[in-house]
């Protein structure tokens, strides 16, 4: 394994970043989601819907308490995100916003019409208001029970003022938490490869389309580039912090691991490659401490484990086959993963000290990239060939069953769970370029992410 | 450790056969630029590999095997002369090596295959400076992941054939890119069945 300090490839890293921000002052660099500072000012009180339906929550624009346009746009933005970010789970019906232009806008949280409100149907109404405060903005929403007329949520946020869909986020994230008990994925992030810059191979093996890794907010918002080297760097993986991403590049080459610290721009190649070793596609187990990958260190592709410090290499599977693919079980203690050791590529699931026999899992036609689902789900998504693409299927660990979530619109390949085990990103060609789409676990609540380029393999952070 | 153990192996093999065959060898002197002292190291890249020299005559005949055909010989001599003058570059567009095809979901090579690697083959023995970097591709029809271990497999195949060949394994890289790098991007039979290969690509000479 080697280390390296920031030369060069994490100048071009942070080289790009920079470049990113420079170029959309309104974006902050991808920072560890600390919340914004946040206070508690109510008593709990949870909104109820009719009995036997959600409760029903209208989310109009902020209330902006000054009239210079940073703060009408932000007061705008952080209506819509948080809008989008409490349908999303469908804990809630949201009443839809274009109902809204009947209703005359507060001024304050003091004269919100919340007759009207209920006339419309909300069991509850977030508000919030946005103000200038120096060089800071200071957001506050407020959840109001239209029944009691009481407000059940209260948190005040402040801060620079590109972070607002940062603060709309955190306020989905707390709703979600107090109201539903539900941890919110507003502000986790994807991962993904992609074409989109154009950047072209260089060498004797001629010009040929790189991918480079991108990451974007959940929704899609705040796409940027991670890499930067013009080669083909492909299947990244965020590591259990949110502050690393392994992905399996060939800047030197042949495939190896690298592992990306994307706030310092340094990174390690802990699976060891060089001209003849060859590794790929890594997968972090749970606690972040190690990573199981592919390599064809012993003659053919077979997995092992080895320590994100790269010591305590272990081989995992050993047979004439191919064996790729890893996933984790939540708890660590089990890996799924592809082999063809029966002839088409099928699931199979071993234990993740490498002793036992492995156990197979699917009779499809052909089946890849087995994602286990977080706990409370004991479930693993995976691509099966339907027909002429594939779809994304769920294998249910304890009953035994499998069922679709995908059918046939395009190719739907590469599942990965959200951090709460509610959605699977994905790729799909169900647009004709290769684009990452999130689906519910139920197959309902279809929302595309990527639109430029062709992108694949997403990953969602913890 | 085994595999440098082979190298060494081979190298002393490949030296020994050199002294007698030195005189056969044509265009080029049996070069080895670098001093023998420095062949049993352990390589650290594809350029190190620039100072192989000349492979051995085959060791059983090319007919050995399990019915290999004769390879096409007098294509490849005319062709030899305008090789050398060749750069890699211009080598490259427009490979003397052609790429062996494959099945869908296959690592096998047909008798198609073994007749292109057996040409292949005849080309590295004339141009025993040439090194190789062999590139396993699949068509995307398979999945991403998947394809990676697929192209691999097919790269092995094609240098496994070369080696039962006698073209020593030291002249040869190989590399997987799976589906990444089609050749042809479209989503046609005819595309898919270009895509499917192990594809030669010259690295040194």
């Amino acid at each position: 394994m080697t280390r390296y300090s920031p030369l060069p490839f994490a100048c071009a890293v942070l080289g790009g970043l920079a470049l990113l921000v420079a170029g959309s002052r309104a974006q902050v660099p991808p920072a560890p989601q600390t919340p914004p500072a946040s206070q508690q000012s109510e008593v709990e009180l949870t909104i109820t819907g009719e009995p036997g339906t959600p409760p029903r929550l209208a989310v109009p624009d902020f209330i902006p308490l000054g009239s210079d346009p940073d703060t009408v746009a932000a007061a705008k933005l952080m209506g819509q995100v948080l809008w989008d970010d409490l349908d999303f789970e469908r804990e809630f019906l949201l009443v839809p916003r274009d109902t809204y232009a009947s209703i005359p806008p507060a001024t304050s949280f003091t004269d919100v019409p919340l007759d009207r409100w209920r006339e419309l149907g909300a069991d509850g109404v977030v508000v919030g208001t946005v103000r200038r405060a120096g060089n800071t903005i200071v957001v506050q929403v407020r959840l109001f029970d239209v029944k009691s007329r009481r407000s059940a949520f209260g948190r005040e946020y402040s801060g620079g003022p590109q972070s607002a869909r940062l603060y709309a986020h955190t306020a989905a994230d707390e709703i979600h938490k107090q109201q539903r008990g539900l941890r919110g994925v507003a502000r986790t992030r994807l991962t993904f490869s992609s074409d989109r810059d154009g950047g072209r191979t260089s060498g004797v093996g001629g010009a040929r389309t790189a991918k480079e890794v991108y990451i974007a907010d959940y929704d899609g918002a705040n796409q940027r580039r991670l890499t930067v080297n013009r080669t083909l760097n492909i299947f990244p993986v965020w590591s259990s912090d949110g502050r690393s991403i392994a992905y399996t590049s060939y800047r030197r080459g042949f495939p190896d691991v690298f592992v990306s610290h994307i706030f310092q721009g340094t990174f390690e190649t802990p699976a060891g490659g060089d001209a003849r070793v060859h590794n790929w596609l890594a997968s972090w187990s749970p606690d972040g401490s190690r990573i199981a990958f592919t390599s064809n260190r012993d003659g053919n592709a077979e997995l092992y484990v080895v320590n994100t410090d790269g010591s305590g290499l272990r081989r995992l599977t050993n047979h004439p086959a191919v064996d790729t693919t890893p996933t984790w079980s939540p708890a660590g203690n089990e890996i799924a993963f592809t082999s063809d050791r029966s002839g088409p590529p099928q699931i199979y699931v071993v234990p993740a000290d490498g002793l036992g026999t492995p156990r197979r899992i699917t009779t499809e036609s052909y089946a890849d990239r087995p994602t286990w689902a977080p706990a409370p789900y004991n479930e693993i998504a995976f691509a099966a060939r339907t027909g002429r693409g594939y779809d994304i299927r769920i294998y249910e660990v304890a009953s035994g069953e499998t069922r679709q979530v995908t059918f046939g619109e395009g190719s739907n390949e590469s599942p990965a769970y959200a951090p709460n085990g509610r959605h699977i990103a994905f790729t799909s060609t169900r647009k004709g370029k290769s684009h990452i789409f999130i689906i519910g676990r139920d197959g309902r609540g279809l929302r595309q992410i990527t639109t430029s380029g062709n992108n694949f393999t997403p990953d969602w952070s913890r | 450790m085994r595999q440098s153990a082979r190298h060494v192996m081979n190298l002393a093999l490949v030296l020994a056969v050199v002294a007698g065959v030195a005189g056969c060898a044509q265009k080029r002197p049996p070069v080895a630029r670098p001093s023998p002292l420095g062949i049993g190291e352990e390589m650290p890249g594809g350029e190190a590999a620039v100072t192989r020299p000349p492979a051995p005559p085959e060791p059983a005949g090319p007919g050995a095997g399990a019915g290999v055909p004769e390879p096409p010989t007098p294509v490849v001599a005319d062709e030899a002369e305008g090789l050398e003058a060749r750069s890699i570059e211009e080598l490259n567009r427009d490979s003397p090596l052609r790429p062996v095809f494959f099945d869908f979901d296959s690592m096998d090579i047909n008798d198609t295959g073994r007749q292109v690697l057996d040409a292949n083959a005849e080309l590295l023995r004339r141009n025993p400076a040439w090194v190789v970097t062999i590139e396993g591709h699949c068509d995307s029809r398979g999945t991403a992941e998947y394809n990676l271990a697929l192209g691999e497999r097919r790269a092995l195949a094609a240098r496994d054939y070369l080696e039962s060949l006698g073209i020593p394994s030291a002249r040869f890289r190989t590399v997987s890119y799976g589906e990444e790098f089609p050749f042809d991007p479209a989503a046609t039979e005819e595309a898919f069945a270009r895509n499917r290969r192990a594809h030669f690509v010259i690295t040194a000479k």
